[in-house]
């Protein structure tokens, strides 16, 4: 019988892929409770901090000195924490597919295998731009002066997209190891709260306790925050955060992707 | 001609249980194959094996002439699989699932569209098309199912228990669609709890008890090694039920209760037969039941005990 011998069709990586990014976004569209969630709160955090703290904080961080803008401090900081906070529903919704049947469903068909998590991550960078653009738009209301050239904006979209990836990738990772979605959610509040906090994203470094301080100096997002501020604002930094900044993110990235295929592949034949 | 599915000496642990202890399995193109067994004996495993979902820990496995290991992608292409456990997108309508699966098999656009309006009609979701799964009841989250796997036309179907938990209706339904694949030329390998759908649907059956398969055959040769094919007659007297063990003499008496079981296949041609006899001797029988044979006789009879749903065997 001829079915039986002829070779297999190529795989088709680029229409999985988009196949997969279709569904994840039809998911968005028809329930938008997750998504809208993801969007507000970054917005929420910006005002919060802008509006309601933002005076006392400059005063108690600035001083004398009075040039010190505490909104255009805050925002490359809040738009990590946006793309942080975001990797939470990714995460919930590649474990939530997995207690379906589905993914069994996916796997026994002729489907490019990474295409299933490469289609969650694709929708969740596609969310996180849209809510970084509305974090930028709030803040330039709420008085956030950017002098940034449009090298310096391409850039600087060049690092939030790629720092996206990154941590996406390894939110979906952690989530994998969770057999309940609610289990999923807390395992990644450690990147997606914990390290915005304990960064430079509110307050500068020196004005930290000692510990706290030395943690929050040599882990991702403050090289990531300090890069973002020199190519938005002008601020020095430190030679070398930029290639660091750009080391972790491909870091990341890697173990995220390979950890993930490993936990999505688990038991079965790959 | 190369057979559809070939198995042999599968063996597969997880941790210190022996789930499958060297199975051997056949299946001929365009024919049914019935895996038959209680909960536990592992139908399933077997079928998440067969369907490279899972790893066997060793044996010689070759689904539409590709080998398992080599080639899991060949194997893919060839066949459909329907779970135990429905693999819907309940977010998504009916019609966009279908659609997902046109897209995943690279149909293009036009060729998609159609076989999706094809499979809604086929499998009467017409109606249903465009709400989603979830509002979906048992039967209809059955037949979505079964369209999603059908919409690459694979040429050989996995269907675990593809009946259970459904109303009887449906259940028809189900076997029904069964049998228009296999005039297609579809190969099936089904498993199943229940003897009554393997005598239905298959053409040859396999008994698995505890990972190992005790029994083989066409569902005849199976029967035949069943004796628990029979009719009951209860009788209210006495004098009624001792001439009616002169005159059913292979029938076997319980004296206490006034009941004689007699050997019968259940057969319409056998009842006429021993209604004649009963009408001839004048019998006053009070109740008549016909008990046919299922699992747990043919299991009674390859195997020597009754079926045990919650021993594990362990190495």
């Amino acid at each position: 019988m001829s079915t039986m011998t002829h070779t297999s069709p190529a795989p088709r990586p680029v229409a999985d892929i988009g196949t997969m990014l279709r569904r994840n976004l039809r998911h968005a569209q028809r329930y938008p409770g997750l998504s809208l969630g993801a969007l507000g709160m970054p917005v929420i955090m910006i005002l919060l901090f802008g509006l309601v703290f933002g005076d006392t904080f400059a005063a108690g961080l600035g001083g004398a000195d009075t040039s010190f803008d505490y909104i255009d401090f805050l925002t490359p900081g809040i738009l990590l924490m946006s793309i942080a906070s975001g990797t939470m529903s990714p995460a919930v919704a590649v474990c939530t597919d997995m207690t379906e049947g589905i993914v069994a469903r996916f796997k026994t068909m002729a489907v490019f295998r990474p295409a299933f998590l490469t289609g969650h991550v694709l929708g969740n960078v596609i969310l996180t731009i849209v809510s970084l653009v509305l974090v930028i738009g709030f803040a330039v209301l709420i008085g956030f002066r950017p002098n940034a050239s449009l090298g310096d904006w391409l850039l600087a979209a060049g690092l939030l997209i790629a720092v996206t990836v990154a941590l996406t990738w390894f939110a979906i990772a952690l989530g994998l190891t969770s057999k309940t979605p609610e289990g999923a959610s807390n395992i990644v509040l450690p990147i997606s709260l914990l390290l915005p906090f304990l960064s430079n994203t509110f307050i500068p470094l020196e004005s930290m306790p000692s510990g706290i301080r030395w943690f929050a100096e040599y882990q991702p997002f403050t090289p990531i925050i300090d890069t973002l501020r020199h190519l938005l604002l002008g601020t020095p930094m430190d030679s070398g955060d930029g290639w660091l900044a750009i080391a972790w993110c491909a870091a990341i990235a890697v173990v995220g992707y390979f950890w993930s295929q490993k936990n999505y592949n688990k038991g079965t034949v790959a | 001609m190369t057979p559809a599915i070939v198995a042999t000496g599968v063996r597969k642990s997880f941790g210190e249980t022996l789930v499958l202890d060297g199975v051997d399995i056949t299946v001929d193109e365009g024919t049914i194959f019935a895996l038959l067994g209680p909960n536990g004996a592992g139908k399933t495993t077997i079928v998440r094996i067969l369907t490279t979902l899972l790893g066997a820990d060793a044996g010689e496995l070759r689904v539409a002439g590709h080998d398992l290991r080599a080639n899991p992608d060949g194997v893919r292409h060839a066949i459909g699989v329907t779970g135990q456990f429905s693999a819907l997108d309940d977010l998504l309508t009916g019609e966009e699932n279908l659609q997902l699966m046109a897209d995943l098999n690279h149909l293009g656009r036009a060729a998609g569209a159609e076989r999706v309006a094809e499979l809604l009609e086929r499998f009467d979701l017409v109606d249903a098309a465009q709400r989603p799964a979830s509002t979906y009841s048992g039967g209809m989250k059955r037949r979505l199912d079964l369209a999603m796997t059908l919409v690459g036309s694979p040429r050989i179907i996995f269907l675990d228990e593809p009946s259970t938990g459904l109303d009887p209706r449906s259940r028809h339904n189900i076997w029904q669609l069964i049998r228009q694949l296999v005039a297609d030329g579809v190969t099936i390998l089904l498993t199943t709890q229940y003897l009554e759908e393997a005598d239905q649907l298959a053409d040859r059956i396999a008994v698995l008890d505890h990972g190992k398969l005790v029994a083989q055959g066409t569902p005849e040769q199976l029967k035949r090694l069943v004796p628990g094919g029979h009719v009951q007659l209860r009788f209210t007297s006495p004098e009624e039920f001792a001439l009616a063990g002169q005159v059913l003499p292979a029938a076997v008496p319980n004296h206490e209760s006034l009941v004689l079981q007699v050997p019968n296949d259940g057969s319409v041609h056998s009842l006429r037969d021993l209604l004649a006899r009963i009408d001839d001797s004048s019998l006053e029988v009070s109740e008549l039941t016909v008990h046919t044979p299922d699992l747990d006789d043919v299991f009674f009879a390859v195997t020597g005990q009754p079926t045990q749903r919650e021993e594990v065997t362990t190495k």
